[in-house]
């Protein structure tokens, strides 16, 4: 193994998770992106189990039904 | 004398078989012999029987277990993950604002309540404007009496309990805003309820001014029947048969006494996808930890 060739997980750990000051803002800026995708990805699943059922689609129902009327 | 026996016994008390001392409980079920595994599984059977048995015993058999039993009833919003039907919701307003707000009352609703949840707000206010509010006093003191407004609480048909029993053959119509979470059986028993008088079985005797229903405690209901087929016209012009009225006033009635219902579900997911993978990231880590704890061994070598 050469002595300049590191290992993604090295560079890794090296950059991100090495120093206090790197590890305190990886966890910071990571939770950020984490949190905005596991919210979208739980909306996205329960929209799709309950779809047609909420309050957004009575709201386009009743619309549909006020435009109808007009 | 005395010297040589003390001698002789400390030396056959500490004698050591090797140069080191093993420690082991022998409390483990899997080292105990053939016959004391089976006595202790007679026991631990005859144990929980014997528990099972006097709290079968103890279980009274009350009256009230002869009336009907409600099925379950394959409701829309039954699933761990399921909302409410708000379109059976909003139904189910009509249905309670139309038939049963005239003997019952929902105590704890607003009509701010509504917004945003099964109506607009501009239809939610023109709902609070239909009935009129008690308020005041004005700047000579009097009360005076103004159309409703967002900030109005449902209106009760009676200023009290005492007139409700008297308009009502002496029966309380209960308060409608918890009765889900209040009775036994929650939407199915009020669906069974609303849909189950029938006429009275041979030899049983109703009393004037009562009705049969076999799924109300005891068969006798005050209440009478209050939904029948089209006993009104809904709005999104679904056929307003029976069963529909009173499945749909049921879906109304969870949604009052649960109106976190949605969020709470919402939640769950959230909650139960984020702590499986933390129960596995803690399981992870209690083996990492204590992998060199248990893998380590402690020798005492007395010289």
């Amino acid at each position: 193994m050469g002595f300049n060739r590191v290992s993604i997980s090295t560079k890794i750990y090296q950059t991100l998770f090495r120093r206090t000051s790197m590890f305190t803002l990886t966890i910071v800026v990571g939770a950020l992106f984490f949190e905005r995708a596991f919210d979208e990805s739980t909306e996205y699943i329960f929209n799709r189990i309950n779809a047609g059922k909420q309050y957004k689609d009575l709201k386009k129902q009743l619309a549909q039904r006020a435009a109808k009327e007009e | 004398m005395a010297t040589l026996v003390s001698r002789a016994s400390k030396q056959a008390l500490l004698r050591v078989h090797s140069s080191i001392i093993h420690q082991k409980a022998n409390l483990s079920f899997k080292n105990l012999s053939k016959g004391k595994k089976w006595a202790v599984a007679a026991i631990g059977t005859l144990t929980a029987g014997g528990v099972g048995l006097a709290v079968a015993l103890n279980t009274a058999v009350l009256a009230s277990d002869l009336t009907l039993h409600p099925p379950k009833y394959p409701w829309d919003h039954a699933g761990m993950l399921s909302t409410l039907d708000r379109a059976s919701v909003r139904r189910g307003y009509q249905v309670y604002k139309q038939v049963c707000a005239a003997c019952h009352s929902l105590e704890f609703m607003y009509y701010r309540n509504l917004v945003g949840e099964i109506m607009e707000e501009d239809e939610a206010k023109a709902e609070a404007a239909e009935i009129m509010v008690v308020d005041g006093p004005n700047d000579q003191g009097l009360m005076f009496e103004r159309p409703g407004k967002l900030s109005d609480k449902f209106p009760n048909p009676y200023p009290n309990d005492e007139a409700a029993r008297a308009a009502n053959n002496g029966a309380l119509p209960p308060d409608l805003t918890f009765i889900v979470n209040a009775r036994h059986g929650g939407e199915n028993y009020l669906f069974s309820i609303l849909t189950g008088y029938c006429d009275p079985p041979a030899g049983v005797e109703v009393r004037e001014g009562l009705h049969y229903n076999p799924y109300f405690p005891g068969g006798s209901i005050a209440m009478a029947q209050a939904l029948y087929n089209e006993i009104i016209e809904y709005d999104d012009g679904t056929p307003a048969t029976t069963s529909q009225l009173a499945k749909d006033v049921c879906t109304f009635l969870r949604w009052v006494a649960e109106p976190e219902h949605d969020t709470r579900k919402r939640m769950g997911l959230k909650a139960l996808m984020i702590f499986s993978v933390l129960l596995a990231a803690t399981y992870y880590m209690k083996r990492a930890k204590w992998s060199s704890l248990k893998t380590r061994k402690i020798a005492f070598k007395p010289r």
